[in-house]
């Protein structure tokens, strides 16, 4: 190794941090320091000329409005996923590089923080924030809602979430990041192997962005609960309803796990005690148990939603009612609990014996029963709809096509006989992209392509929306199918550099696929940007572009921030397609003052102490770490100090807001 | 004359806005958070579980247990948790001067198990048997430890709440308060049930 991972000594003041801890000597990592600095001087400077500081704080980052903060973690998932496809296509260059002697152009050391960091962003930072932004938008809107239970809470888990990543993306120009693939297994993440501040920086980003992440799921499951609309039982609910739900309750039954086996991680390595040590009686395949009885919980945490937005998506292009609603809430509920009787079948190379191996092979293949059903449910809504193939349709459709093949490689792997030969193989590496991406982000554009409207009031465009699926859809096809092949090939995950030539052709096939989806991702950038110069012709004044079945699309676009002048009583599942064949006609006055909740600034403030102390803990320097923490309870008793956290927006502005929607509903019809 | 609108309004809306007061989803989602807490306390006893009997040829539970200290350190707890009972008995009645007092004797129980719990720690280091000398150890600091650290949050947090029953009196938000703080001491009191028989009693049957 090159790099000095031995710190001889720790100053008091700053800790193991010294000028050798900057990256200095890595020409991209310099190039791409300099890149953001120019990119982020420039935007604070533009804020700063536009005076727009005062108004992102009031309006943004102090808000308690769920919308609000599903648009900011929407945004955080975005930003973070161009890190993340920067880290694949830097992979992508150096896999269809480095054969025949070359090294490539990563050096080892900065490869495998390249393919950790990709792991770590992609599900903690990307996934985890669409998921959950799209929840927070959409979930209280969908039961006729005002916001969520806590309002406060959610906006402090947000800024939890967004400390994360802020500490993730510090470890690329200040020391380093893990260079343990992304579930950091020891004993290679012990501090004997990794001794540097990689393991520390995974540590604690994960650990912020966990405690946002499990009360957020705490203030879903309680909203869900607590605060449907009048009429609206369970088996009423909007099948994304049922998904969120049961995607919350995997995150409060998961993310513990995951706090606790982290925590036990870092006192091997903060305090030496030995859970997961070769010595002194630790275990290190108890962490590998431990994680996955978090991890496998966590790809379900990503695909259900997402199962939910094709449900919707589904019906409302089908223009007709879901098709097995009940059996829809079956299948799901019963994958939340196959959830947890899954996990060991990523290691069945552990040698459990056959009998251990044979009740978690079946168990997985069980899966795919309720998997399979709501396939079916999907084809049986299209069957004899009137489909209109609009860009959530499109992505809808590459879903159940990609999303199956990536189902019947994972139930191939679930044999554990064959496990034993595609463990940590690329055929793996396939599999799991090809539902992640098939499944999760094919989810996201669709659910972006389809609740953009109802946000921001205009729709996206479409020209550009097409362009980006196709790059997006075949691009990934030319990009994972050949890992396939490479799987079968014997070719194991995480490897630099390659002897036998017969497999370049095939990194540069799947490297051609990533430039695709390099290309998907520009063209997505740039329908978003379009859109918005074209906003007044795509505006939309009905609220309801798409003709949509759910108590979302009964509002204006975007919502008022009460979300209802009135709140709607629900007769039927549909309920929004029931009102309107009931030819409903919104009440136009005796509109009442409404209760709402008040921003604040702690959620912010809590955020960054709470990063002040990770980086206190991941340099050793230990006065920042202890004076932070402190901050963190002060700030935390201070603010339930203040008892007034609520405030009636009053009848006449109700009015003032609802006779505009009024009016610009009245320009369509006239 | 009834209009269509009139109609929908009678089928669609409420005379009355569905009110949902403050603070009416609190105990539902304060319980679903002790839950989580009990997962993570549940992998540490499943870490237990498993590490529990690697001692590294070092010392195990017969040697240093003391279980007639535990045994005091029990009661404690129990006791606090008894007089936290009669804090929030009082509460109902609207007796302000009897809940502040029954809340410091709670606090000064819960001081008195973490000082035992202090002293039982430094003692066992003192003797050579600290979290570093075997996976058996390390899994009985980090259990019992995280137990103890949960008693310290829960004074702080009484401590405030006496603060505010103080200048704030008795008001819904703060019954609120201490509703959930009553909970989570209730729940430290389980869980420290579970850390004495497996730990400590089953520990002292090996």
């Amino acid at each position: 190794m090159q790099t000095p991972t031995t710190h001889p000594a720790i100053s008091p003041f700053l800790g193991r941090f010294t000028l050798e801890s900057l990256p200095l000597h890595e020409p991209i990592v310099v190039a791409t320091f300099v890149a953001v600095a120019i990119g982020g001087a420039a935007l604070l400077a533009a804020l700063t000329y536009f005076k727009l500081w005062g108004y992102l704080w009031k309006e943004w980052f102090t808000t308690v409005d769920h919308k609000r903060i599903g648009i900011m973690y929407m945004i955080l998932g975005i930003i973070m996923l161009l890190r993340g496809f920067s880290d694949a296509i830097m992979m992508r260059l150096q896999q269809a590089w480095a054969f025949g002697g070359s090294e490539g152009y990563l050096n080892a050391h900065h490869y495998d923080q390249v393919f950790t960091a990709h792991g770590v962003i992609m599900i903690f930072f990307v996934a985890m924030p669409i998921v959950t932004g799209l929840m927070n938008y959409v979930v209280p809107l969908q039961i006729g809602a005002r916001d969520v239970s806590f309002p406060f809470l959610n906006n402090f888990s947000f800024w939890m979430t967004a400390g994360g990543a802020v500490t993730v993306m510090m470890s690329l120009f200040v020391g380093e990041f893990a260079q343990t693939g992304w579930l950091a297994m020891p004993p290679l993440s012990g501090i004997g192997f990794s001794p540097g501040v990689g393991v520390d920086y995974y540590i604690w980003s994960l650990q912020i962005a966990g405690v946002g992440t499990l009360l957020s799921g705490v203030n879903l499951i309680a909203t869900i609960v607590k605060l449907r609309a009048p009429g609206m039982t369970m088996m009423k609910m909007p099948i994304f309803c049922w998904t969120a739900l049961c995607t919350n309750i995997l995150i409060v039954a998961a993310f513990p796990v995951l706090t606790a086996v982290l925590a036990l991680l870092s006192l091997d390595r903060y305090v030496d005690t030995a859970f997961f040590t070769n010595t002194l009686g630790g275990n290190p395949m108890m962490y590998v148990n431990l994680i996955w009885i978090w991890g496998h919980p966590e790809v379900y945490i990503l695909i259900l939603p997402m199962f939910g937005v094709f449900s919707e998506v589904t019906s409302t292009f089908s223009g007709k009612r879901l098709f097995g609603y009940t059996s829809m809430v079956y299948a799901t509920l019963v994958i939340t609990v196959l959830a947890y009787l899954v996990w060991l079948h990523h290691f069945f190379t552990m040698g459990s014996g056959a009998s251990v191996n044979s009740f978690f092979g079946i168990t997985t293949m069980i899966i795919s029963i309720p998997t399979g059903a709501k396939i079916f449910n999907w084809l049986f809504t299209m069957y004899r709809g009137r489909v209109r193939f609009e860009l959530p349709m499109m992505w809808t459709i590459a879903f159940m096509i990609t999303f199956t093949l990536g189902g019947m490689t994972g139930v191939l792997l679930a044999v554990p006989p064959a496990d034993f030969v595609l463990h940590n193989s690329l055929f793996l590496v396939a599999h799991f992209h090809n539902v992640i991406i098939g499944g999760v982000l094919f989810g996201a554009f669709a659910a972006i392509n389809y609740w953009w409207p109802k946000a921001f009031g205009f729709k996206l465009d479409v020209w550009w929306g097409k362009l980006s699926f196709w790059l997006w859809v075949s691009g990934f096809y030319f990009a994972f199918m050949p890992l396939y092949v490479l799987g079968l090939m014997g070719v194991t995950r995480r490897l630099r550099t390659f002897d036998d030539p017969s497999y370049q052709i095939w990194f540069i096939i799947a490297g051609f696929g990533a430039f695709l989806i390099a290309l998907g991702i520009a063209a997505m950038l740039i329908q978003f940007f379009v859109s918005i110069r074209n906003r007044k012709a795509l505006r939309d004044v009905t609220g309801d572009p798409w003709h949509g079945r759910t108590l979302e699309w009964a509002t204006s676009s975007p919502p008022p921030d009460y979300n209802f002048a009135f709140t709607p009583v629900v007769h039927d599942g549909d309920a929004w397609a029931d009102m309107k064949t009931r030819g409903y006609k919104r009440p136009l006055n005796g509109y009442k003052d409404i209760h709402m909740p008040s921003n604040t600034g702690a959620g912010v403030i809590l955020g960054a102490l709470s990063v002040a102390f990770g980086v206190g803990m991941i340099w050793y320097v230990w006065w920042l770490a202890a004076l932070s923490f402190v901050g963190i309870i002060g700030v935390a008793i201070v603010h339930t100090f203040n008892y007034k956290r609520d405030y009636y927006i009053p009848a006449a502005e109700v009015t003032r807001q609802e006779e505009a929607h009024t009016a610009s509903l009245a320009g369509v019809t006239a | 004359m009834t209009t269509q609108a009139d109609l929908d309004r009678e089928r669609f809306h409420l005379d009355e806005e569905p009110h949902h007061p403050e603070g009416s989803s609190t105990m539902l989602g304060f319980w679903i958070y002790l839950m989580s807490d009990c997962l993570i306390f549940a992998m540490l006893f499943a870490t237990y579980g498993v590490l529990g009997t690697s001692y590294a040829g070092g010392p195990g539970p017969k040697e240093l247990f003391d279980l007639p200290l535990v045994a005091v350190n029990t009661s404690m707890l129990l006791l606090s948790s008894i007089t936290y009972g009669f804090a929030m008995l009082a509460m109902t009645d609207g007796k302000r001067g009897a809940t502040q007092g029954w809340l410091a004797i709670t606090g000064l129980f819960g001081l008195a198990f973490l000082g035992i719990e202090l002293y039982e720690f430094s003692h066992l280091i003192h003797e050579g048997a600290g979290p570093q000398t075997s996976a058996f150890l390390s899994s009985f600091f980090t259990l019992v430890g995280t137990h103890g650290l949960h008693v310290t949050f829960g004074i702080v947090w009484l401590v405030t709440l006496m603060v505010q029953v103080q200048v704030k009196g008795l008001i819904p938000a703060n019954r609120r308060r201490l509703m959930c703080l009553s909970l989570f001491w209730h729940f430290l009191d389980v869980i420290w049930i579970g850390v004495f028989t497996f730990v400590y009693l089953m520990g002292m049957l090996r």
